[in-house]
């Protein structure tokens, strides 16, 4: 624990980066996901397309896909972010349109009949409805994130894959395991945030329902 | 790609064998601990639920720092990379065999007991065949998830297609590097299109789909 | 026979006993409909039989054996078992459904196959076109009758049904009870049958047991029970219509007058009750009964059915004591 003590700023700027690094990545992600997921959700032959690339790109290792863009993006902060929205993207799009196709026509129906415009209708009653589903989404989305951002240290992204790879390379087994404790809190962290915003949007809705 | 494989044939086929190797080696291991465990665990509700528990938080751990947390305890190579890659598939199969089997219709399972099926029975013909298409599905996730992850081997010496990636990376030769990273992408859909394929074909063979 | 000897079902932890001293008695041959209201017992004391439920206390004898010193398994292959929810087995076909319990006696595979074929034609349906397919192609009322085929497959002297009509569509259920039974009484099986409806204990039973809280109520032949409710209870359970359903159970050629009249001519084997609907649904008041080759055999007029209706039923109130 001693490089920990002596080292603990070094770590906490690493986790930072490791935050930017997905915050950046998940932010862009929502902009261009949620209003392609309202297109997917209208067309069903773009969401079958998207369920297949998402599908086939998710298979692909994570620093395979670093390793790619290196001869295009070369390295650093803003393409690790590249892959990052290339991975969430796709998830992001799946689950706005599921969850706005599992909403209720009965109640889409009822908001039409009562004068609700297409525009009205979309940010009022159907973005609310699938707001769980969205939600699931994201938490996939911030989990997976956090596990590609720490591959990101390859191409010099920074964040707590740093820690690691340099533990590696010093042969030095405490600081590799700070830094993949860390990342594993972080994501765990993450994860049940998630889950328990998604708890809480699903039990208010089955109340409201 | 093409042209650094065929002037490196040698390095490319190890790394390849390398990374099947390393990568059957974990599915093996996955398929022996998971299915018997997830039998077990649908017998005794009142350890599923802290299995489960743990099974969840394992599954949201990132793929690199599986492979590297074990590090000081097991140091590098071959043995190390495949525990680590079995602790990565776990989950997946453990789970869908958990809830493939739990979530066998009790009526089914109630007729088939009346009808003087025994307790064994009622597993190898009733309840397993009904779970085989989640198990199956379970075992094809811890597939690509191990093919994958696989290419962090190369971080703890693990060889594989990642090696080509950080090798590569490391004396500047890009040509390797790309090769390393279409091969394993490659791979890693060749492994789920397989699979998935593998699936259609055992779903319908247990006549539970037309 | 199945014999119950004060037999009770205590569940752990429990207030009161499911089934509490429970004698009842199944002569060979005969249906037994347990009947009562919801959580009374009825599936409990059915699954204590096959042992799918054990007793906490009392004896159950099925054809001469006290099931609780042989083994289950091999119990359960002796007694044919039909569910509301049918749990066909959806990996199988409909023929390997049916022959199960053959298979698990290690019958001879030309014998099943013979064997799944002859009890599909049992049960209405045509072999050749039924016996490769699996069960997510079938109807519910054709899934119910592979459940039946299934659980006759063995020939089993007993058979164990609970509320094998409950989930089947009204139209159907009618045509399915009256097949069911005529089988079961052909094939002289012993059958204990659950049901919540009061029409179908009626059709379906030899005797009927009313149950509540886990007790029997009364236990009579269905007329009897009609006729003279041993309580409040069993009044209010036959329900206040009952003379309606004593009319249903008398055959319109056994209680016909002599004579012949000009009116609507109708079959002998309706119900009295079928009768006095067509009577009001032409607004005549007498119908010419016809025998099974189309002659006259007698008369039915309202007053009769009406004298019919009241005929030794001491309490028309449905308050009143046997
Ligand atoms: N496995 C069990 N564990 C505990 N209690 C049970 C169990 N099975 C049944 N009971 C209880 O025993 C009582 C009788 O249940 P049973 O299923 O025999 O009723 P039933 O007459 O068949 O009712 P229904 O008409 O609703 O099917 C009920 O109070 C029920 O809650
Ligand atoms: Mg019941």
């Amino acid at each position: 624990m001693s490089w920990l003590v002596e080292n603990y700023d070094r770590l906490l700027v690493a986790l930072w980066e490791h935050i930017q690094l997905v915050g950046v990545g998940l932010a862009i992600s929502l902009a261009l996901g949620l209003p392609l997921g309202v297109v997917a959700a209208r067309r069903p032959g773009f969401a079958v397309f998207i369920l297949l690339v998402s599908g086939a790109l998710y298979t692909v290792p994570a620093l395979a896909i670093f390793a790619l863009l290196i001869p295009y993006l070369g390295l650093g902060f803003w393409p690790a972010i590249v892959a990052l929205v290339a991975y969430a993207l796709l998830i992001i799009i799946r689950n706005v349109s599921t969850g706005l196709r599992q909403v209720s026509p009965d109640i889409l129906d009822a908001a039409q009949g009562m004068g609700y415009g297409p525009m009205r209708r979309l940010f009022a009653i159907e973005l609310p409805l699938a707001m769980p589903v969205i939600v699931a989404g994201i938490r996939i989305t911030v989990v997976t994130q956090v596990s590609v951002a720490t591959v990101a240290a390859f191409i010099n992204a920074g964040g707590l894959g740093d820690i690691i790879f340099q533990g590696i390379t010093q042969d030095f087994g405490e600081k590799v395991v700070i830094g993949a404790v860390a990342t594993s809190a972080l994501a765990v962290a993450c994860d049940e945030a998630l889950r328990r915003i998604e708890m809480r949007l699903r039990a208010a809705q089955a109340d409201a329902l | 790609m093409l042209q650094w494989i065929a002037d490196n044939p040698r390095i490319f086929t190890v790394a390849l064998q390398n990374h099947l190797w390393i990568s059957a080696a974990a599915l093996a291991a996955v398929l022996a601990i998971a299915l018997p465990l997830g039998l077990a665990l649908t017998r005794r509700r009142a350890l599923a639920g802290a299995a489960i528990g743990i099974v969840n938080v394992l599954r949201t751990v990132p793929s690199l720092a599986l492979l590297v947390i074990m590090l000081p305890v097991l140091g590098t190579g071959f043995l190390p990379s495949v525990v680590a890659l079995t602790l990565y598939g776990l989950p997946a199969l453990l789970l869908n065999t958990y809830t493939g089997l739990t979530e066998v219709d009790r009526d089914i399972v109630d007729a088939a007991r009346g009808q003087g099926f025994s307790d064994r029975q009622v597993m190898t013909r009733i309840e397993i065949p009904l779970a085989l298409p989640v198990v199956f599905a379970g075992v094809r996730t811890a597939a690509v998830q191990i093919v994958s992850a696989a290419t962090l081997a190369a971080f703890i010496g693990g060889g594989g297609l990642g090696e080509l990636i950080t090798s590569g990376m490391a004396n500047f030769n890009f040509p390797q590097l790309v090769a390393g990273a279409l091969a394993v992408a490659l791979l890693a859909l060749a492994v789920e299109l397989a699979f998935a394929a593998l699936e259609w074909v055992m779903t319908r063979s247990t006549g539970l789909r037309d | 026979m199945i014999r119950l000897e004060a037999v009770s079902k205590m569940f752990p932890g429990a207030a009161r006993p499911a089934v509490d001293a429970l004698d009842l008695e199944v002569p060979s041959g005969r249906t037994c409909v347990l009947i009562g209201p919801s959580g009374c017992g009825k599936t409990t004391t059915m699954r204590m039989v096959n042992r799918l439920i054990e007793p906490s206390a009392g004896r159950i004898i099925v054809e001469g054996e006290d099931v609780t010193t042989v083994d289950p398994v091999g119990l359960r292959r002796r007694i044919g078992y039909v569910i509301q929810q049918v749990g066909l087995f959806p990996h199988m076909t409909i023929a390997d459904n049916v022959a199960a319990v053959p298979r698990l006696l290690g019958w001879p595979e030309a014998r099943i196959r013979e064997r799944s074929a002859e009890m599909l034609s049992l049960v209405g349906l045509e072999p050749g076109q039924f016996l490769s397919r699996h069960p997510r192609h079938l109807s519910g009322g054709q899934r119910q009758r592979v459940g039946v085929a299934r659980a006759l497959a063995a020939d089993p002297p007993v058979m164990l049904m609970d509320e094998p009509f409950g989930a089947i569509d009204p139209i159907v259920r009618g045509r399915l009870q009256e097949e069911f039974l005529d089988i079961l009484r052909r094939l002289k099986k012993t059958v204990i049958l659950v049901t919540h409806d009061i029409d179908e204990a009626i059709r379906m039973g030899d005797l009927v047991a009313i149950m509540r809280d886990g007790r029997l109520v009364q236990y009579d032949a269905p007329e009897r029970l009609l006729a003279a409710p041993a309580d409040g209870f069993v009044a209010d359970f036959v329900g206040a219509d009952r003379a309606l359903r004593r009319l249903s159970l008398l055959r319109a050629m056994d209680v016909a007058e002599p004579g012949e009249s000009g009116g609507l001519r109708l079959p002998g084997s309706l119900s009295a009750r079928d009768v006095l609907s067509a009577l009001l649904a032409e607004g005549r008041d007498v119908a010419t009964i016809l025998d099974g080759e189309g002659r006259a055999a007698g008369t039915l007029t309202l007053a009769a059915i009406q004298r019919l209706s009241v005929l030794d039923n001491p309490h028309p109130d449905g308050t009143g004591r046997a």
